[in-house]
């Protein structure tokens, strides 16, 4: 039993930091109906960045962190949207899916190239102790990580649902025509959701850094997996990411524990065809239809 | 009036370029600069630099300077067997790299078709059973480093049982295959084998798995970056049991990264900054000055390997690519001959090599050195 909570304890951290880049992934198909392939890349930088402050200035890391996560949402939220989103988004939304691949292979080797090819320390602000919970060494980091997941994600919800500003961001992805008839400032509310998904990226970032270590390629994993999470959980709902990500995190866990450390990468994807093939629309999805 | 200045400009090339060219040359490094292996190759660079630098401030090899060109192959054995032939067709005096053991795999057919040596920094035992007669490594082979591991682990760490945990490529896969049959010859069980992945992240659920095994101790072999991820997974998961391991794990990077968690690690060490050998140490005052961090094992076999290219050219008299090779088989190079090679070195005549190595433990974020261990073949 206690082998047993601490893989689902385990899988439910990795699979918080899944859902955090897979609601991004949502974030941006609700608003621009397109997949943004450079999500794992997103979840990678700001940790770099913030490295990349401390070292280049010479900051402490608080000052460091400061720079580092306002850079990012200013280049990757406000900046994503401006040079890259609204320029493609008028050809079609496969031109700016192309453009994310783009900006993926941009940002992972600006990150090689700028920062370091080689993997580097981020600081962890909870200790690396562990604690017992019912006979299971439980670390301290892994509470940190799903505490702070799951406080971001709730948060994100009151938002949405809960303030006049969520509701326009509603309405503005679900029907941005109407939206506009209605008042609602599209514009704006579409900016506001890339800056959404890149703080969430930042609070994924900071949570898994620790662990993973900052470097450039972090973001491949992370991005496949995310999306995986994305597609099981339902690419149109915030509760589907989430419920995406911890269904991937616990099975890839689970899979290492008691199936195999070898074949554990399959079992996520075995899943995800499974998913396709009897729920096409994630396990939390709705239906879309569309006329072509 | 402008033609003529072209002419002459073109004669004055043609007569200074081939003097150029003559006065070096060249080798060019295929090194893992990104991808997994961006720690070992970039050790492995820096070392190579750092002995072309005093090689050709010394006046070169035979009066030649060397001219050193580095190709990233990005972990990936595709690029590794593309840059070996593109290195091969600009005319390399010999191959350098790479480190991981596959991307050698995929590669090392290339330079001894071209009858080239390769000077690698691999440790899988396979690569020096294909009878290979231009693949010369820079390290003891795993064949040669296990056997003093699972001696260790019976009468020092006195483990009845081991958890092993490898990294699934050739490096891990060759590692593994040759601990399990030396642990068994030494009576030690098994308790657990997990195998992970190149470049993986997240080692929570495989420490669980380690822990709930109640091995005795735990053999780590996995490349540097996992290795400090498993680590701290290790210390978040409880696991107190001494993590064993060989060379990598070990490493500067390794203990750089992983912070508290290395420390208690322990094993054995093929080649270390911190060894009791004066060269060795020299080496490690001069890697730091230079780049302003503390090189690993990957660095001065880099060093050690270009100090090989040396002594087997001076030893033939000439720049013969073929004759390196030739010279290298079956040589013992002594410091006293050749003092860049830091330590005697003896050189099978499959390439593989043999030479003193090292029982070590980290303390408060220090490699120390406990015991030097002699050639298997004194």
């Amino acid at each position: 039993m206690a082998e047993f909570i601490a893989y689902l304890i385990a899988g439910i951290a990795t699979g918080a930091i899944y859902a955090l880049a897979a609601i991004g992934f949502t974030l941006v198909w609700q608003t621009s109906q397109t997949i943004n392939f450079a999500q794992g890349e997103f979840v990678m930088l700001p940790a770099v960045l913030v490295l990349l402050a401390i070292k280049l200035l010479g900051a402490p890391i608080w000052l460091g962190a400061l720079i580092g996560i306002a850079a990012f949402i200013l280049i990757f939220g406000v900046g994503f949207k401006l040079a890259v989103v609204d320029p493609m988004i008028r050809h079609g939304v496969l031109p700016l899916a192309i453009a994310t691949m783009a900006l993926s292979i941009i940002m992972k080797e600006g990150a090689k190239d700028g920062f370091s090819a080689e993997a580097q320390n981020f600081p962890s602000f909870v200790p690396t102790q562990t604690i017992e919970v019912f006979g299971a060494a439980i670390s301290l980091q892994h509470i940190a990580i799903i505490a702070c997941a799951f406080a971001v994600i709730g948060l994100l919800q009151w938002f949405v649902g809960g303030t006049k500003l969520g509701r326009q961001m509603q309405a503005t992805a679900q029907n941005p025509m109407v939206a506009r008839i209605l008042g609602i400032p599209v514009e704006r509310m579409v900016l506001l959701t890339f800056v959404i998904n890149a703080a969430l990226a930042i609070v994924a970032s900071v949570l898994i850094s620790p662990i993973y270590l900052a470097k450039f390629s972090n973001g491949e994993v992370i991005g496949l997996f995310a999306f995986i999470a994305a597609i099981v959980g339902g690419f149109n709902q915030v509760r589907g990411a989430l419920v995406g990500g911890l269904v991937v995190g616990i099975v890839d866990s689970m899979a290492a524990a008691y199936i195999s450390t070898q074949y554990r990468l399959a079992v996520p994807l075995v899943l995800l065809v499974v998913i396709i093939l009897l729920k096409p629309e994630g396990l939390m999805g709705r239906k879309e239809e569309r006329r072509v | 009036m402008k033609t003529q200045w072209i002419i002459a400009a073109a004669l004055s090339a043609g007569i200074t370029l081939p003097a150029l060219a003559q006065d070096k040359v060249k080798l060019v490094d295929v090194v893992e600069l990104s991808g997994a292996g961006a720690t070992a190759g970039t050790n492995w660079k820096n070392g190579i630099d750092l002995a072309v630098a005093d090689i050709n401030a010394k006046g070169g090899i035979l009066g030649k300077q060397i001219e050193i060109v580095h190709y990233d192959t990005q972990t990936n054995p595709g690029n590794t067997r593309a840059a070996v032939q593109r290195a091969i067709d600009e005319g390399t005096y010999a191959v350098l790299g790479p480190v991981f053991s596959g991307p050698i795999g995929a590669s090392m057919q290339i330079a001894q078709r071209a009858e080239i040596a390769q000077l690698v920094g691999g440790e899988a035992a396979g690569l020096t059973k294909q009878g290979n007669q231009y693949l010369f490594r820079t390290s003891l082979s795993q064949a040669a480093a296990m056997p003093k591991i699972a001696k260790y682990l019976k009468d020092t760490v006195k483990a009845g049982s081991v958890a092993v945990v490898w990294v699934n490529n050739d490096f891990g896969k060759g590692g593994r295959d040759a601990i399990i049959p030396e642990l068994e010859k030494a009576g030690i069980k098994v308790a657990a084998d997990v195998a992970t992945e190149q470049g993986q992240a997240d080692f929570a659920a495989d420490a669980i798995k380690i822990k709930n095994s109640n091995a005795d101790a735990v053999f780590v072999y996995l490349n540097e970056e996992e290795s400090a991820r498993f680590l701290r997974a290790a210390k978040q998961q409880g696991i107190t049991k001494p993590m064993v391991g060989e060379t990598t794990l070990l490493g500067a990077k390794v203990i750089e990264l992983a912070g508290e968690a290395a420390n208690g690690v322990k094993g054995h060490v093929g080649l270390s900054i911190d060894a009791p050998i004066p060269a060795f140490q020299e080496f490690g005052k001069k890697f730091q000055a230079k780049y302003n961090y503390a090189s690993d094992h990957n660095g001065l076999k880099g060093y050690m390997a270009v100090y090989m290219i040396k002594w087997a050219t001076e030893k033939q008299k000439k720049f013969d690519k073929k004759g390196v090779a030739d010279t290298l088989r079956g040589a013992t190079i002594k410091p006293s001959d050749e003092p860049g090679i830091l330590i005697e070195t003896t050189i099978e005549q499959n390439g593989d090599l043999d030479r003193e190595s090292f029982l070590a433990e980290v303390i408060n974020g220090k490699q120390v050195i406990n015991a030097t261990l002699p050639k298997i073949k004194p």
